[in-house]
């Protein structure tokens, strides 16, 4: 909570790896985890007379991110070079976009949760820049193989391309910090233009941070910290500066500008080093490279290309299927969950039971498994025709449930799997008839109960029938059928 | 461009890495001073609304195909390092007070 | 020293020899030979030895059988030491790149070797390309093959020296501001430097990004017509590269002149700007064309007084950016003992790098850094879009212009090198082209005082076959090519 008479300003420059199967300027495979310098070639190691080719798909990547964000794409864009000296940058600059990006001006919506009882607010939080650059190798310390007093360098991510997301300084709390990061990593994953994946490295932020007090329009002394990669990292690391600066003035004190480390474990934010000079990165557009043109053309080919959006899948399956909203959210968290969803109710017909079944019973064995919806084997024909076995009281609702394990983990054909464990349910008129006289034979005592106004014993004598069955009759049928024979119909 | 004196040529020597002794960064600046006095001609030629040349000849921009190809032997990629450890690198630890820039 | 060794003829004289019974291994083995007969001159900075030979010996093997690749099959040639061929070293005359083997190769070598080519050595070079006299090598200066104690020219000196002293029959330069055409003049060959982008840079440490190019040198037009034909043509590995294909420069040298439009640019021609002598020459030069029956006409490249200027600016503000990959951490000198990194990065490079290398990278840290860089950079490329234009007007109403290639000819070793401003002035002639990506050569008109003297033909972008075909037609009508320097007694 920030205190009373406080606002914090909050902005975010996230960098996210492009999903592209080789790297921006060369045709090195993108790898994670692989040995050092596996995946290097003259371009990203930067032997003298090499040259950067760029990378048509990590282009339209990074187009749809722009696209999704509501950016406008510039029809020309310049690659620029930015210079300064380290180890893991082989050319001694790094190939980024300064003056001309690809894409400018978009915004990311969140919801975040307000206090409890009331609707979370849409806010927009705006982006100022979009652009493309590369990702420089890595550092590792090895002090078995190469002892404490070297750094080796792998340049298997060298030139891996990322996009850059900075946002306007809208945000306001470090709940809202976690709920953008949230989004946009939702509407990367949408359009297939990043997989956002903390475990191999793909995303990192910077975490702008200054406050004010309540009121005041103009922005305080901002403190940067660096190369935050993980969403909690990101809100803690806010929270806790934004305490921070606001015990410091009002202790009296000044922020000085400063670039920052949060420590994840500790939760302890170290100051990296006082900005006083800004860096003099000597920015000029790169001479190896000629400026990306796009035409309208290309740009609507691309658009048209998109996915429907997170926020408008939503809305549209809510209204389309008669869905609440947290269930329409549910369902579409996931553009592969959206997808599974949609076409098993094509298959099926009914939105509200397919919804049922999916959010119950399919994403909770999924949970179990430990698995995704595309890694399993179910598929919505596997769905669909379960259910509809279901609704033909081939099979109890029970005896289905407990199949949807077996198929996300194995798939298969329901009505085979059904009919070899035996667990057609029993719906055979005449053998329930037999199986329902059997029961009142057996029970007079409940049938008298039955006759003096005692409903509860009907479905004692249901409990029986199914018990008979071993749970394969449809209750339904069990429980009208008795009906008839106590009520005296034949 | 007066300012171009020892200080300005250590300044400059510190970004592009290269390290002067005093003398040298005095010969340095006085070389740099005369090739300057040849650039300031060219604040005399009128330029206003002239675009910078950024390419010499203009044409669309070449991409390549996503299609990961064979990158180097990795033995091959450190062959020529000055220093190795198996298929990484080596520099002296690079601290964490250590900039870039 | 061992016996002479006959120099070499051109490329035609060379396959008329082998069509008389010779072998490609006796060719290449003659190269080797008086190479090291001449080891005076330092043309050569390294020498493939038994490797060449191999590829000779295969080369015969291929036209014994009717095999031949090329009319090129074969034939010794030489690279400039900033390019780099597979499995080989390259050292850009530097200490930095001390023990750099390359793992790959050039393309525009490549596509050579493709055709048969036999590379014989690498050629010495002002380190990193940057220098006009070919005296700021770790390996020290290239004599001109004309006068001892004379320099080539640079930055390409020691490729101009080995085709002017007979070496080989053709080399490879790289020109940035005039590394090929100004040796050319000095040593009295052709070289040319190509349209922007007609040869591939992939493979060719750059120096300057937006102004580099390879380029032949030959005795004559019709050999670098052959060159250029087999190497130029779009490389998809270097994104500057022209989306065109090889040049078709050899059935282009017809030898006619009639209805030429050749430009002569005034301020080309201003008395104070050259040796009177020079002028002289190239006057005589437009004279002996439009006998020929080509049209003079004077033109005006108005911002020709800017040009050196405008060069010096963007050529070592890329510069300073290309040449930060030399740290030691990857590949070449690495300083003893280096304390940490910034020391490591320090000792490394003022150790590895020359005077002159020091001081552009310095300039252009300078022209870059913020403050400066609209001032000097971007002034700097606005000037050059002004050059450009110039020249689009010009060649409204002419096909070539024609200039003089160098202020003066050779002069001596340790003349220039105190004084850098000076050096860079001489390059007045040269840096417009490479500013405006034209194609221009340089070819031999004749000599003063006993050195050569050279004129540059230039050609609106694009047009590498009407610039040699200008030279073609001059060499068909006159014979200063065919003057030869003496070995010494």
């Amino acid at each position: 909570m920030i205190p009373a008479g406080w606002e914090a300003v909050i902005g975010l420059e996230v960098h996210v790896h492009l999903k592209t199967r080789s790297k921006l300027f060369c045709g090195c495979a993108v790898g994670y985890g692989d040995e050092p310098n596996h995946h290097v070639c003259p371009v990203c190691l930067a032997l003298p007379g090499a040259l950067p080719v760029l990378n048509a798909v990590a282009v339209e990547l990074a187009i749809r991110a722009g696209l999704a964000t509501h950016c406008k794409i510039h029809p020309r864009s310049v690659y620029a070079r930015k210079n300064y000296f380290y180890p893991d940058l082989p050319k001694g600059y790094q190939i980024s976009q300064l003056d001309e990006p690809l894409a400018t001006g978009g915004y990311v919506e969140i919801t975040p949760e307000g206090p409890a009882g009331t609707e979370p607010e849409v806010r927009r939080i705006g982006l100022t820049r979009i652009h493309m650059e590369e990702d420089a190798g890595k550092s590792i310390h090895d002090d078995a193989l190469a002892g404490p007093d070297v750094t080796l360098i792998d340049f298997n991510r060298t030139s891996v391309p990322l996009v850059e997301i900075v946002s306007e300084p809208d945000l306001r709390t470090p709940e809202e910090v976690g709920a953008y990061l949230r989004s946009l990593r939702e509407i990367l994953r949408y359009v297939g233009a990043s997989d956002v994946d903390m475990e191999k490295g793909q995303f990192r932020c910077d975490v702008n941070v200054s406050v004010r007090r309540s009121g005041d329009t103009a922005l305080g002394t901002r403190r940067e910290m660096k190369n935050v990669n993980s969403f909690r990292a990101a809100e803690n690391g806010a929270r806790a500066e934004i305490a921070r600066q606001i015990e410091e003035l009002e202790d009296g004190g000044e922020i000085q500008q400063s670039t920052l480390r949060y420590d994840v474990e500790s939760g302890r934010l170290t100051t990296m080093r006082l900005k006083e000079n800004a860096d003099d990165y000597r920015y000029f557009p790169d001479p190896d490279l000629v400026p990306v043109l796009l035409d309208d053309a290309r740009i609507e080919e691309i658009r048209g290309s998109l996915p429907e959006l997170p926020d408008a899948r939503r809305e549209r399956v809510s209204e389309q299927y008669g869905l609440s909203d947290y269930d329409a959210r549910l369902l579409t968290a996931s553009r592969p969950l959206a997808d599974f969803f949609e076409e098993t109710v094509r298959l099926h017909g009914d939105a509200k039971t397919v919804a049922n079944w999916i959010s119950r019973d399919v994403l909770a064995a999924l949970k179990e498994e430990g698995s995704e919806l595309e890694e399993s084997a179910l598929e919505p024909p596997m769905l669909a025709g379960l259910l509809r076995l279901v609704d033909e009281s081939r099979v109890t609702a029970r005896s289905a449930r407990e199949l949807i394990p077996d198929l996300v983990r194995e798939g298969g054909d329901p009505e085979a799997i059904v009919r070899e464990r035996g667990l057609e349910a029993v719906s055979d008129s005449g053998e329930l008839e037999a199986l329902a006289d059997a029961a009142l034979e057996e029970n007079p005592r409940a049938v008298a109960s039955f006759h003096d106004g005692d409903g509860k014993s009907l479905n004692f004598l249901m409990g029986q029938v199914m018990k008979k069955t071993g749970g394969k009759a449809d209750a339904r049928a069990v429980r009208s059928l008795l009906e008839r024979k106590l009520t005296g119909g034949e | 461009m007066s300012q171009l004196g020892r200080e300005e040529a250590l300044r400059l020597a510190r970004l592009a890495r290269l390290r002067l002794e005093p003398d040298e960064a005095d010969a340095l600046a006085a070389d740099l001073r005369s090739i300057l006095a040849l650039a300031e001609r060219l604040s005399e030629v009128d330029t206003d609304g002239v675009p910078p040349t950024s390419h010499v000849i203009p044409f669309a921009t070449p991409v390549r195909s996503d299609d990961p190809v064979p990158s180097l032997a990795p033995e091959l990629a450190v062959a020529n390092a000055p220093a190795a450890y198996a298929t990484a690198f080596a520099v002296p630890k690079v601290l964490e007070n250590e900039e870039e820039g | 020293m061992a016996g002479r060794v006959e120099p070499l003829g051109t490329l035609a004289e060379l396959r008329a020899e082998l069509a008389a019974g010779t072998s490609s291994v006796a060719q290449v083995e003659r190269a080797l030979a008086r190479t090291e007969a001449r080891a005076d001159l330092r043309a050569f900075v390294r020498l493939r030895g038994e490797a060449a030979l191999e590829e000779a010996r295969a080369a015969d093997v291929r036209r014994g059988a009717g095999e031949s690749r090329s009319p090129l099959d074969g034939m010794p040639i030489a690279i400039k030491d900033n390019m780099v061929q597979a499995g080989e070293p390259a050292g850009c005359a530097s200490r930095i790149l001390e023990g750099y083997c390359s793992p790959y190769g050039a393309t525009a070598i490549e596509r050579l070797e493709a055709a048969g080519a036999v590379v014989v050595g690498r050629t010495n070079m002002d380190e990193f390309a940057m220098g006009s006299s070919t005296e700021h090598s770790v390996h020290g200066p290239t004599q001109n093959p004309w006068r001892s104690g004379c320099s080539p020219g640079g930055s390409s000196g020691g490729s101009a020296a080995a085709v002017a002293a007979g070496l080989v029959p053709v080399a490879l330069g790289s020109d940035t501001g005039g590394s090929i055409r100004q040796p050319a003049s000095f040593t009295g060959v052709v070289g040319m430097k190509p349209t922007y982008g007609r040869v591939s840079r992939y493979g060719l440490v750059a120096f300057a990004s937006s102004l580099d190019q390879i380029g032949p040198f030959a005795r004559t037009a019709a050999e670098c017509a052959e060159v250029l034909d087999a190497m130029s043509g779009h490389d998809p590995r270097d994104s500057t590269s022209l989306p065109e294909p090889p040049t078709r420069c050899v059935e282009a040298l017809c030898g006619d002149v009639a209805g030429l439009r050749i430009g002569l640019p005034r301020e080309c021609f201003a008395e104070e700007g050259a040796d009177a002598a020079v002028l002289e020459r190239v006057r005589a030069v437009a004279a002996e064309f439009e006998r020929a029956g080509a049209k003079l006409a004077e033109v005006s490249l108005p911002h020709t007084p800017h040009a050196v200027a405008a060069y010096y600016l963007i050529c070592t503000a890329e510069a300073s950016s290309n040449l930060a990959r030399f740290d030691g951490v990857r590949y070449g000198h690495r300083a003893e003992g280096a304390k940490g990194l910034t020391d490591l990065y320090e000792r490394s490079r003022s150790e590895g790098f020359g005077d002159e290398v020091k001081r552009r990278i310095l300039l252009g840290t300078y022209v870059l850094s913020s403050g400066y860089y609209d001032a000097y950079y971007r002034k700097a490329q606005q000037v050059r879009t002004l050059l450009r234009r110039d020249f689009e007007a010009a060649f409204e109403s002419c096909d070539v212009l024609l200039t003089p290639t160098t202020p003066e000819t050779a002069f001596r070793i340790g003349e220039r090198s105190g004084d850098p401003v000076q050096m860079y002035l001489s390059d007045v002639y040269t840096v417009s082209a490479n500013l405006a990506g034209l194609p221009a050569a340089s070819f031999p008109v004749g000599q003063v005082d006993g050195l050569p003297v050279g004129a540059q033909l230039l050609g609106a972008p694009l047009e590498d076959a009407a610039v040699l075909r200008g030279v073609d037609a001059w060499q068909q009508r006159t014979d200063f090519h065919l003057a030869r320097p003496e070995d010494p007694a």
